[in-house]
């Protein structure tokens, strides 16, 4: 079997994937250089590094196997499950760059011999939004205001005491006079606008330059087959959802400098910065869940299906006792004992960052726990079929060991229902993270995300005025995010799942 | 039919045993009671005395499973296994970390968890389903599609979303109905239609595409083209025909859910102010009071394994062809 795996690795094909594994893990080791800095790698960063990996190594493997990668056509040609992943791209993007940790050289301590490293530890995110992120406000303030939420005490010139709405700190610092507000905030709108129409022409020019070397044929012919359609891939959609985020985005962006676009929170940070922070802590939730559940799923399903007898019995038994406690309580007497775990062994953790990073973690191994159950009793069902089928029987008779036919024959034919739970999983499990933060059982309060920061947002709808943008901002990702998701999943659900194919 | 109901209750028991073990597991074999003694009386200025005292105060200055300084039968007795984790069989919850009786806290506060959950999951039920055979009476029309696209567009809306923005339009908006609050008897309603409205809602769109599902999947079958063939109305197809036989895996998912209205919602209940089983748990998390979080643990399984039973039986009801023996 050695031998065998040996024989199919050796084949440029397979040489030309190690070789891109390669170059992409140098760099991740390599990238610090660039920046003068030393790499942090947080456990969930090396977790999202081995499930990139995987993929590519997935995708490689699917795309020599023309029977799996049949359905993948059908995906491919869904306008709306296109469109879909390419907002997902989007968020994926954000999400990788804001897991990419490193501590910049302290350069105040330059005269030490030794190259010192600042303690904050930044992500390429970071680095990027450093100009929003660094200007903190006092507290709220609605978006583009220049004015803060609260009132203050000033003394004028005379000595009288007075309140008013103070000028933000960094918000439209630029302005020679208030009243070129209005206008000042059309006009770099309008400049955010034209950035985002010149990068997205140039990404459609791009993108007609290749089409048109793969096919040889004339741009007006590409343009007039990409606007009907009939091109392999539903590239118009595809191109026109990009172009949207992208002048969306680059207004954003754009007006983010003199700006706080989205408002500022209770302490005065940037929603729009925090907003982009939530995408990892989002994404993370719901792929390293999956994947921490997949490896046992598949390894007690497939072996309660094939074994039978005692050890059906056995793993039927750990996922029905696992499957009769409600998710919720599960998630909840779990997390409540690894909080007091963790409290009384804060000694194992350097930092902060460190410690919020295993709770989370955590919390991806015990909503793991509770999706779990059900693929695996899935998987155990469809197991039962195959191992009575001919081709089963036939290698069985032949000799073969169990082991071998569970590997080459089994596994690879239930794959599309581990794809089709494992995308269903990810948008209910971003959702979760939500509802869990209100609970008091999510993510740690240190680390940004979506729900911790709806669950402080609820409080500020009680406030008059009502403070309504970050529970807007922290809403509309989300939705964003879990739509995309929740369309996409369903395309591949109805390429997969031979039962949906007559209906529809 | 009886020896069948006895099997399934006979086979339970190794299931609660297994939710015992491991719930004993998490809070006694993880973390010592010492742990959990310096976690509430605050990690850090704590003295030996004040963790042996909150110890022994509710019982947990015993051993874990085999006490040694105690005669016959009490070695086994008088530890810690037998009196938190053992006596959750006979439904004794005992008491809480803050000294409450759990049992009887269980016994007042599951009413008005199942004055809101029964509502919801009855009126929801019907609300879904006749969405649902709605959308599936417009196959294949601009009905359907949007209606799916609605669907699709609400499952992707958090729940917590759909209780704000509720309590803030209904409640501060409006002013059509307190916020929060709870009353007992009958005047509970005007406290109650809020949430239920909004429990209802926020399940339509996977509740509804779940059973559209289901309801596309009878129509393709023979006995409706039969029907269809005999020219009775699509309306009489529909209800006469497809909803019956469709019931059979719609109870699957919901028969099972019935025992564990008595739990309540965590989410609702502590939002909307309702001193059921939901907030009961919510607080016991904020305060970290693991006595009852393990209590609800089990009862939760309990009325799941039960919830199981009642859906075999229920499958004889309505399906004919399902006998239990």
């Amino acid at each position: 079997m050695a031998n065998d795996l040996l024989k199919v690795l050796t084949q440029p094909y397979w040489i030309k994937v190690f070789v891109i594994l390669v170059a992409l893990s140098s760099l991740y080791a390599g990238y610090p250089l660039i920046f003068d800095s030393k790499a942090e790698y947080l456990t969930t960063d090396l977790l999202i590094y081995f499930l990139v990996c995987c993929l590519i190594v997935f995708i490689s493997y699917i795309r020599q196997q023309p029977h799996l990668s049949g359905p993948w056509k059908n995906v491919f040609k869904n306008k709306i499950a296109m469109s879909s992943a390419v907002v997902l791209c989007f968020f994926i993007i954000v999400g990788l760059m804001d897991s990419v940790h490193f501590r910049k050289a302290d350069i105040s301590n330059s005269n030490l011999t030794e190259t010192h490293y600042s303690t904050n530890m930044l992500s390429l995110l970071d680095v990027s939004l450093d100009y929003i992120s660094r200007n903190s406000e006092k507290t709220y303030s609605a978006p583009f205001a220049i004015f803060s939420y609260a009132k203050e005490n000033f003394t004028n010139d005379e000595g009288v005491k007075y309140r008013a709405y103070p000028r933000l700190k960094h918000a439209g610092v630029h302005l020679a006079s208030e009243d070129d507000y209005l206008s000042d905030v059309i006009s770099k709108s309008i400049s955010g606008l034209g950035i985002g129409v010149v990068i997205s022409m140039a990404l459609i020019g791009i993108t007609l330059v290749l089409l048109k070397r793969s096919r040889a044929s004339s741009y007006l012919a590409i343009i007039a087959a990409l606007i009907k359609n009939k091109l392999d891939l539903p590239w118009g959609i595809m191109l026109l959802t990009s172009a949207i985020i992208i002048i969306f985005s680059s207004c954003l962006f754009y007006a983010s400098a003199f700006y706080h676009v989205m408002g500022t929170d209770k302490v005065g940070q940037d929603v729009f910065y925090l907003t982009l922070k939530s995408i990892r802590t989002g994404l993370v939730i719901g792929t390293l869940t999956t994947l921490i559940m997949l490896p046992f799923a598949i390894a007690l399903g497939v072996m309660a299906g094939y074994y039978k007898g005692l050890v059906d019995d056995v793993i039927q038994y750990i996922y029905t006792t696992l499957n009769s406690i409600p998710g919720i309580l599960l998630i909840v007497a779990v997390m409540l004992s690894i909080d007091v775990y963790i409290e009384n062994h804060s000694a194992f953790f350097e930092t902060a960052i460190e410690r919020a990073d295993i709770k989370l973690l955590a919390l991806c191994g015990v909503l793991g726990i509770t999706s779990w159950t059900g693929l695996c009793r899935l998987l155990r069902g469809e197991v039962f079929k195959l191992r009575e089928l001919e081709y089963i029987q036939a290698a069985r008779s032949l000799g073969v060991s169990d082991t071998k036919i569970i590997i080459s024959h089994i596994v690879p034919n239930v794959m599309h229902i581990v794809l089709i739970v494992v995308v269903l999983d990810f948008s209910g499990l971003v959702l979760a993270e939500a509802v869990l933060a209100y609970i008091g059982v999510g993510v740690d309060s240190s680390i940004i995300s979506w729900g911790n920061m709806i669950n402080s947002a609820r409080l500020e709808l009680a406030r008059e005025p009502v403070v309504w943008w970050s529970l807007i901002s922290a809403f509309s990702f989300m939705f964003a995010l879990v739509l995309a998701a929740n369309l996409f999943s369903d395309a591949i659900r109805d390429a997969f799942d031979p039962r949906m194919q007559g209906i529809k | 039919m009886f020896a069948y109901i006895s099997r399934r209750i006979l086979y339970a028991i190794p299931i609660l045993i297994g939710v015992n073990l491991l719930t004993f597991a998490l809070y006694f074999l993880v973390n010592s009671p010492d742990d959990m003694a310096r976690m509430h009386l605050g990690a850090k200025y704590v003295t030996q005395q004040g963790v042996d005292k909150w110890k022994s105060e509710r019982g947990y200055d015993k051993p874990l499973f085999y006490n040694d300084s105690q005669n016959s039968y009490k070695k086994l007795t008088d530890t810690i296994f037998y009196n938190k984790s053992v006596k959750l069989f006979v439904l004794d919850f005992g008491n809480s970390d803050n000294g409450r009786n759990i049992g009887g806290d269980i016994g007042q506060r599951m009413w008005p968890s199942l004055a809101y959950a029964l509502p919801v999951f009855v009126l929801g039920m019907i609300v879904y389903i006749s969405f649902a055979l709605l959308l599936v009476f417009f196959k294949a029309t601009y009905v359907d599609l949007w209606g799916v696209v609605l669907c699709v567009v609400m499952m992707s809306i958090s729940g917590i979303i759909y209780i704000i923005a509720g309590q803030y339009l209904v409640g501060k908006v409006l002013l059509l109905v307190p916020i929060s609050g709870y009353e007992p008897g009958l005047t509970a309603y005007k406290f109650l239609i809020l949430p239920v409205v909004i429990g209802i809602i926020s399940g339509l769109g996977s509740s509804s595409r779940w059973y559209r599902s289901i309801f596309l999947e009878e129509i393709n079958r023979d006995y409706v083209r039969t029907a269809r063939a005999k020219g009775l109305s699509e309306i009489r197809v529909l209800f006469a025909h497809v909803l019956k036989n469709a019931m059979i895996p719609i109870l699957t998912g919901a028969v099972v859910a019935i025992p564990l209205l008595f739990m309540g919602s965590l989410l609702m209940e502590s939002f909307f102010g309702i001193p059921g089983l939901g907030s009961y748990t919510i607080d016991a998390i904020r305060s970290q009071d693991f006595a009852i979080v393990r209590a609800m643990v089990f009862l939760g399984s309990i009325l799941y394994i039960l919830g199981l039973v009642l859906t075999d039986i229920s499958y004889t009801l309505v399906d004919p062809r399902v006998r239990l023996n």
